[in-house]
């Protein structure tokens, strides 16, 4: 630590000036000024014919006008009272509801596969974990587009079932919960695999042995040794699946009906179709309350895991 | 006994899921030389929607869009990243830093709508004021770099936190000025990582379609743009045929680069071998 207060001295102000300021400058334009710029159309009034807001300043009465319909509108409808099950409420419910689904069924698939790979061969990992990251690599459109092929009323899945003799006719699957959830898992288990390696693949395999020497059955070594000691890739693997997935917009575009409608589509019909600027700004400042929670509990376990970091 | 049940149920699992994620790839290349428009029995070889790929000017002009984009996107990344990850590692005092350390990672776990939203609406205030810059090439790859930037900077944070110190300091003592340090010691160590996180912003770039749809103008449109419109009309095999000539490419460059990994692995462990036996010998 002395050692470097020491070079910091050493490096002249203006170099460091530099060094800092420029990403500093970029980001305060492109990331800060754009959110507040977002926050402000959030609380100002629709505009009229090509203006597509009202400015917050009341120039002509020389009053300010503070616009909070844009957001309660999101919760109840003008008319109504109280909590309404408006389209916004359900978007955001059912974004959460896909976003949780996706991260189980994700922990489900992924943990018994990152287990394999971790207890197989050192020689053989890195090929393993290749073969994992691929896909990966390979555009993510293109992948959710395949399925809606192999998914459809007369795609292959559907021929496949009936030539076996499973079902006598096809199965709706595209654009039902069922392709919704296949794309989302899909796409977001490599996020949840590498996470879950990561602790594995570090477990010492000597207390299991040593749970079995006292007697417990493998399936409480399991449950009493090797999921809490996974517990860091557990939680980073669901957090690292389920932010993402909230804010899902390709794969209801792709896979999902009318019905199945996310949030991240929502804010885009209410920008580009019904041309409502401030009400598609009010959906996005909530979207971004709507991860900040999990994301906290996400960065407190983090912490806790680390404690000797801070 | 355990043990057996366990490691035959574990490599069934795995070869399952394997299955599963590469069904969707296989399912493309298969389908991409099939003889006919549907995509659920294959009725005979042909190449003719590659022919139709290369005809299909929107594909095209899409593709070279998008490369532009995505090169442009990744050096930016990569240098502004760099300069993100050197402050967040060396710098630990400075007056801002919560709030700088936030902004960069920020984009990481913010939803790609709002960052599209976001920007669009900050693009259309600045043009509306100096009447530039046009919705197109430069205002996607703004919004790719903010994304592409935060990727760029984890993995050089992670190189430049395992770079030795003293290194730089013996550099230092022996009169190095603190840019001819960076150029001539940091640099060149933290080069490699630079490099992924220029392979991955231009990935990212490359492959984005929502940050593109917020900030593209009229008449403009990226590759993953072109797909996405004829993705959501109905089956198109030209897409199977653009999806196997991808995943052709990646396949190779990944196969190239690890073994080019290996070698290299090999050839220090053979020259960590010779210098052992060189010191070992008697003199």
């Amino acid at each position: 630590m002395h050692m470097f207060t020491g070079l910091l001295q050493r490096l002249p102000a203006p170099g460091r000036r530099f060094v800092i300021g420029v990403p500093m400058a970029w980001m305060l334009f492109f990331f800060m000024l754009p959110f507040l710029v977002l926050l402000y159309i959030s609380f100002v009034d629709m505009g009229k014919d090509i203006h597509p807001f009202k400015p917050l300043w009341d120039a002509q009465a020389g009053v300010l006008r503070l616009k909070y319909e844009n957001y309660s509108s999101i919760f109840a409808h003008a008319e109504g009272s109280g909590l309404v099950q408006t389209i916004y409420v359900e978007a955001y419910l059912r974004s959460l509801a896909y976003a949780l689904c996706t991260a189980f069924l994700c922990l489900f698939l992924g943990y018994p596969f990152a287990y394999a790979i971790a207890r197989s061969s050192p020689a053989v990992r890195p090929a393993l974990l290749m073969m994992v990251m691929l896909p990966f690599w390979t555009s993510f459109l293109l992948r959710v587009y395949a399925w809606k092929g192999i998914l459809a009323d007369q795609g292959v899945l559907n021929r496949l079932l009936m030539a076996l003799g499973v079902v006598d006719e096809p199965v709706q699957m595209l654009y039902t919960n069922v392709s919704m959830l296949v794309g989302m898992t899909y796409v977001y288990l490599p996020f949840m695999v590498l996470p879950l390696y990561a602790t594995l693949v570090k477990l010492d395999m000597r207390l299991l042995e040593a749970a079995h020497d006292l007697g417990a059955s493998p399936f409480k070594a399991f449950w009493l040794v090797t999921v809490p000691l996974s517990r860091a890739g557990i939680i980073a693997g669901f957090m690292l699946v389920f932010i993402p997935a909230v804010g899902e917009f390709v794969i209801p575009s792709l896979l999902g009906g009318p019905e199945n409608m996310m949030v991240g589509r929502v804010v885009w019909d209410e920008m580009f179709t019904s041309n409502n600027w401030p009400r598609a700004s009010a959906l996005a400042v909530s979207m971004i309350a709507l991860i900040v929670v999990p994301l906290a509990l996400y960065y407190r376990s983090a912490a806790q895991a680390a404690p000797g970091k801070a | 006994m355990y043990r057996l049940v366990q490691d035959y149920f574990g490599r069934a699992w795995m070869v399952l899921i394997f299955l599963f994620l590469y069904l969707p790839l296989l399912f493309m290349v298969v389908f991409s030389f099939n003889g006919t428009r549907q995509d659920a029995v294959f009725t005979g070889f042909s190449l003719r929607w590659y022919e139709a790929l290369g005809r299909d000017n929107k594909i095209v002009e899409g593709f070279w869009l998008s490369l532009q984009i995505a090169l442009a996107t990744g050096i930016l990344s990569a240098v502004l990243g760099t300069f993100a990850a050197f402050v967040l590692v060396r710098y630990q005092r400075f007056a801002g830093r919560t709030v700088f350390s936030g902004m960069v990672n920020a984009p990481l776990v913010m939803p790609e709508v709002v960052i599209g939203l976001s920007l669009l609406l900050l693009m259309v205030g600045i043009q509306n004021v100096f009447g530039w810059p046009e919705r197109g090439l430069l205002t996607i790859i703004l919004g790719h770099t903010l994304l592409g930037m935060a990727y760029a900077m984890v993995v050089v944070q992670s190189r430049l936190l395992e770079v030795d110190r003293s290194i730089e300091e013996a550099a230092m003592d022996l009169g190095a000025r603190p840019a001819q340090v960076f150029f001539l010691v940091t640099l060149p160590n933290i080069a490699q990582a630079i490099v992924a996180g220029f392979l991955l912003s231009f990935t990212l770039s490359f492959d984005d379609v929502v940050i593109s749809e917020f900030l593209s103008g009229p008449g403009v449109n990226t590759l993953p743009q072109v797909i996405f419109g004829y993705a959501r009309r109905g089956i198109n095999p030209t897409i199977y045929a653009a999806a196997t000539l991808l995943i052709s490419a990646i396949t190779i460059a990944v196969i190239v680069y690890s073994l080019r990994v290996a070698r290299q692995a090999r050839r220090r462990a053979q020259e960590a071998q010779q210098a052992f036996s060189e010191s070992a010998a008697p003199v």
